[in-house]
Parts: structure tokens; sequence; C-alpha cells
């Protein structure tokens, strides 16, 4: 996806003609078939595993099957985590979204000669552990911190706390997945030529009417990646709800986990991950539909 | 007034950058902290313990060790097949080119929780046993598609002029891949490396899936947050920013020299780690 990746290239060179031989064929070879083995096969697996159902008298021993009522108990189960799940990472997404956007915009059109140096900036933090930047949001939002106790004075926490409730877990996804919305955006932003807008300038539009008609439109592929690659790891983390959230904030991530490696409900934990799976393929298709398989990768 | 509209925007801007590192701030401040109890939240006195004893407590340098151990192996292979696809996909034609993009788009759009349930679903179907190997065939998995990524953005910014004049001087295309196309696309290929291992390097949650009783530096922090994570883990991963901080930058100047030299534009090779997209 040339959205993950910006570049500080203004001028697009020449393409080289592509040659067909056998070559190209095992060049791809050895890395499609480790995608094929250990991602789209692992898939199917999932997808079987669903259709399990338990040996009697055997805990955690299952047997194939085709049991359609997992999807019906993962459902009615766990309902409340995935509507959770997609509140939350549709909050960060938002937030994500109006933070990242002026500083995006900024890096591309007002940075000169920091332009490379401001990107680094932006990823950097990411060489963190990004466990340990998680966890570092306890200690920026605790109870006896500068944040919780301003936000009190002020009487604008209704529980009187920020830790432990949803606010914190939509705070830590919207922070840790900030980077990918501001490069897409960047990359969006970068594309444009100045001098439309300075056009639309020329022709008496208000900055606010030439942000309106030429910039917004024009990065609304940056906007759509960004969105996609916010959402997508947001709706399926569990770091941020474990952290920062209570029990009551748990996201469908944290059941997946449980199910699979605390109570050993394979058949279970596997639904679980092939219906967010399928919400999140479906995003992606409609995304594809609208761009095209060649600009992905 | 005037002055705050017109450098609105630039102040907006550093406040977002600013935020991004409030937490590494916190991290990097409380390696130097002497926590009060258990757990090092809150700042209670200063101390350069667990700077000057860095594997004082049992677990954080073994975990760590075995973070880059898994980091080197999956990079190395995983920087190898992603180059080699990027080539394919730009230099080549060959049928069934939109399942090829797709199958490497989609790991990178996939949850990991996702990623890794499946890969475990696997491994239990296949009896394959938890260890070393699962995790590393796991991170090679989800690292192929952003070498492919960053490699390829590298490949379509050359100047295709510079292999021509190769060839109009007569080099055969052993000799223009050796001397040209190849020094030319290290710099991505070298980005795709450093964002590979610092994307499997904090690799958490396909990890804790598929590691069996392995313990890397993730898991061990995730095992210690329930108890309180040592201050020298706080101390490593100061370490290890500032490191790759150094690195990136190092890169960065390199790259600005020689593109000097060159007269031509350079892929970014920093911002790739989008996760990472961590994925992350």
């Amino acid at each position: 996806m040339a959205v993950v990746m910006p570049q500080a290239t203004t001028t697009k060179p020449a393409t080289v003609a592509q040659r067909k031989s056998s070559t190209g064929y095992l060049l791809l070879f050895p890395g499609i078939a480790w995608l094929g083995v250990f991602f789209a096969i692992p898939l199917v697996t999932l997808f079987a595993t669903s259709l399990q159902t338990p040996i009697e008298g055997k805990t955690g021993k299952y047997q194939p099957g085709f049991d359609v009522g997992n999807y019906a108990d993962a459902i009615s189960q766990y309902w409340p985590q995935f509507l959770r799940s997609f509140l939350y990472a549709g909050t960060a997404t938002v937030l994500a979204l109006v933070i990242a956007y002026p500083l995006a915009y900024f890096i591309a059109f007002r940075a000169g000669k920091w332009r490379s140096l401001m990107l680094v900036l932006v990823v950097a933090p990411s060489f963190a552990s990004f466990l340990l930047r998680t966890y570092a949001w306890k200690t920026i939002l605790a109870d006896d911190g500068p944040i919780t106790s301003t936000l009190n004075t002020l009487h604008l926490l209704p529980d009187g706390r920020l830790l432990n409730t949803w606010v914190a877990v939509v705070a830590g996804l919207t922070y840790n997945f900030l980077p990918f919305m501001i490069l897409p955006l960047y990359a969006a932003l970068e594309k444009i030529d100045p001098r439309l807008v300075e056009a639309a300038s020329d022709l008496y539009a208000s900055p606010a009417t030439a942000f309106r008609k030429i910039t917004w439109p024009l990065s609304m592929p940056g906007v759509v990646a960004g969105t996609l690659l916010t959402f997508i790891p947001a709706a399926g983390d569990y770091i941020n709800a474990s952290l920062l959230g209570s029990p009551k904030n748990r996201m469908i991530g944290n059941a997946i986990q449980n199910n699979f490696i605390e109570f050993r409900d394979y058949p279970m934990a596997s639904a679980l991950s092939f219906i967010l799976m399928a919400i999140i393929l479906v995003l992606v298709f409609t995304y594809i539909r609208r761009a095209g398989t060649e600009d992905l990768v | 007034m005037r002055w705050l509209r017109k450098h609105i925007l630039a102040i907006i801007a550093i406040a977002v950058l600013v935020y991004l590192f409030i937490p590494i701030a916190v991290i990097m401040v409380l390696s130097f902290n002497n926590p009060a109890g258990k757990f090092n939240l809150s700042w209670n006195e200063f101390s350069t313990d667990a700077w000057t004893g860095l594997c004082d407590v049992p677990g954080v340098c073994s975990s760590f060790v075995q973070s880059i151990e898994i980091g080197l192996i999956a990079t190395i292979i995983a920087t190898v097949l992603g180059t080699m696809i990027s080539f394919a996909l730009v230099r080549y034609r060959f049928r069934g080119r939109s399942t090829t993009n797709l199958l490497i788009f989609l790991p990178m759009a996939t949850p990991e929780v996702v990623m890794g349930a499946s890969l475990l679903a696997l491994f239990l179907n296949m009896k394959f046993p938890l260890g070393i190997l699962t995790i590393t065939v796991a991170h090679i998995m989800f690292i192929i598609s952003f070498v492919v990524v960053t490699v390829k953005a590298r490949l379509q910014g050359m100047d295709p002029r510079l292999e021509e004049a190769a060839r109009d001087l007569y080099a055969d295309s052993r000799a223009v891949f050796r001397y040209v196309t190849f020094p030319l696309v290290l710099p991505g290929i070298l980005g795709a490396a450093l964002l590979g291992f610092s994307l499997s390097f904090d690799d958490f949650i396909i990890s804790y899936f598929n590691a069996g009783t392995l313990v890397t530096f993730p898991i061990f922090i995730w095992g210690a947050a329930q108890r309180g994570i040592p201050v020298q883990v706080n101390a490593l991963a100061t370490l290890v920013f500032l490191i790759a901080l150094a690195i990136v930058l190092g890169g960065q100047f390199f790259q600005f020299r020689r593109r000097k030299s060159l007269d031509r534009p350079a892929p970014l090779v920093a911002a790739e780690k989008v996760d990472a997209f961590s994925r992350s």
C-alpha cells in the first residue's frame, strides 16, 4: 500500500519496461508460498476449527464437525465485546483523524526542509515498546495525576477518574495507532499540487472554501486508507483494554485470547476471530472496489 | 492575534508531535526511578540502579536476548523473500498479479489477534510443538508484506536512466544489477530490514499466541505488568529507542548527502514503521 510509505519523491520517474520470463515466477514463489502456508491456510484451519464440536467427556478436545451453533453462541455471548470493539475503535479512529490531519497537512505543505525530520519524529515513538508506551498512559492518566485532577477540579469527570474507564482505553487506542493515520494522510496530501489551491484563491475562494473544495477531496485516498489502518488494528487490539480499562471495558480481542489460551475453547475463539475477520474483509473489499489492488501494496 | 492566526497550524503540529513523545518521556524518566512499591508507575526518588544493573532482575536480559535472536533470524529471511517479491512485482510481468497483491496486502490489514489465533489453530491441528520455531515462522509471515511495500517503493522511485546508461556502456545484465541496481536499492532493503526487526522485536499478540512456554521481551513485560514491571525494562526500552533513533537519523543524514551527489530525491527510509503500521 503506497499509503503506508510516504516518500519524499516529487517527480514520478518513467517506469521500467516489465519483462516477461519465468524468473518473475521464481522470484515470487518462495515468499508467496510462505504467505500461502502461514497466512492463507491458517485462515482455512481457523474456519474449520470454528465448526468443530466438543468430544464428550474430554474438555479441551474437539472433533471435526459442522457446528454452526458456535457462531450463534459467539454472537449471543460476546455481542457486547463486539459492540465495544467497534465503538472504541471507531471513536479512536475519528479522534486520530482530527489530531493527525493538521500535522500531516503541516508536514506536507509547510515543513520545508524539516519535512524528513518531522516524519522521523512521527515514526520514532514506535521504536519504544508498544506495551510500555501503553503502560505509560497508566502514569499519565493516574488518579492523582495532573490530567485527572485538572478535569476533576472542573467537574468534568462523572466517575471522578480516567484510568480503568472506557475513556482511558480510547485514549490509548488513539495514541497507539496515530502514526497509521498520519503517514497515509501525509502521503495523500503530499501528492496534491499546491497550484490547485492557488488557482482556487485566485478565483476568489476563501481559504476555507479552497480547503473544502480542493484539499479535502484530493486527500480522500489518505483519509480512507488512514481510517482503515487505524480502525482495523484498534478493533482487534486487547492490550489497551487490558492495561488501561476495567473488566467492564473488555474488547473482542480479550475474548478471543481468553477462549483460545485460558479456556481452551478453540471453536468459540475461532468463531469469534472469524466474525471479526469477516467484518474487516467487508471493509477492505469496499475499499478495494474504490481503489483497486495496485494501490494497496 | 494575527501572529496566532498565522502560526496556528505550526503550533498544532508541534503540539501533536509533543503528544506523541509524552509516553516516551514517561518511560525514560521512570527508568531513573526507585519505585516506592512494586509498581513503577509514579515518581519516588532518583536512582541509577536499573542502568548499572541492567540484568539484575531474572528474566529481563534472557527474554531481551531471545527477542533479538528471533528478530534477527526472522528479519533476514523475510527481507530476502520480500525483496525477491518486490523485484518480481516491479520488473516482471506475470499472471495472478491481483491475487498476489491481495495476499501481500491482507496480512497488513488483518488484526494481529486473528493472525495469531489462526496460526495457533494450524499448529494445534498439526500437533506441532510451540516454541522458537513457531514464533519465528509467524514473524517472517507478517514482516514479508512490510518488506515488499518498502523495497517496492524504492524500486519504483529509481531513475531508470541510470540502468539504461550502464547498458549503453556495454554492461551485461549481471553487471548492471551488481553495480547499479543493487547499490541503489540497498538503502530501501536496509530500511525494510530495520522496520522488520522493530516489528518482530516489539510484537506481542502473535508471539503470545504461538510462544508455548518461550518468553520474548514483550511477553516478559506482559507477564510483569500484573505484578510490577522491573525498572530495568524501562532502561532497556530507552536504550532500544535511542539506538533505533540514532540509526534512522544516521540513515537520513547519509541519504541526504547521497541525494546531493546524485541529485535525485530518495525515499524516506524511516517512515515505514507504521505499525506499524505495529501493525502493531
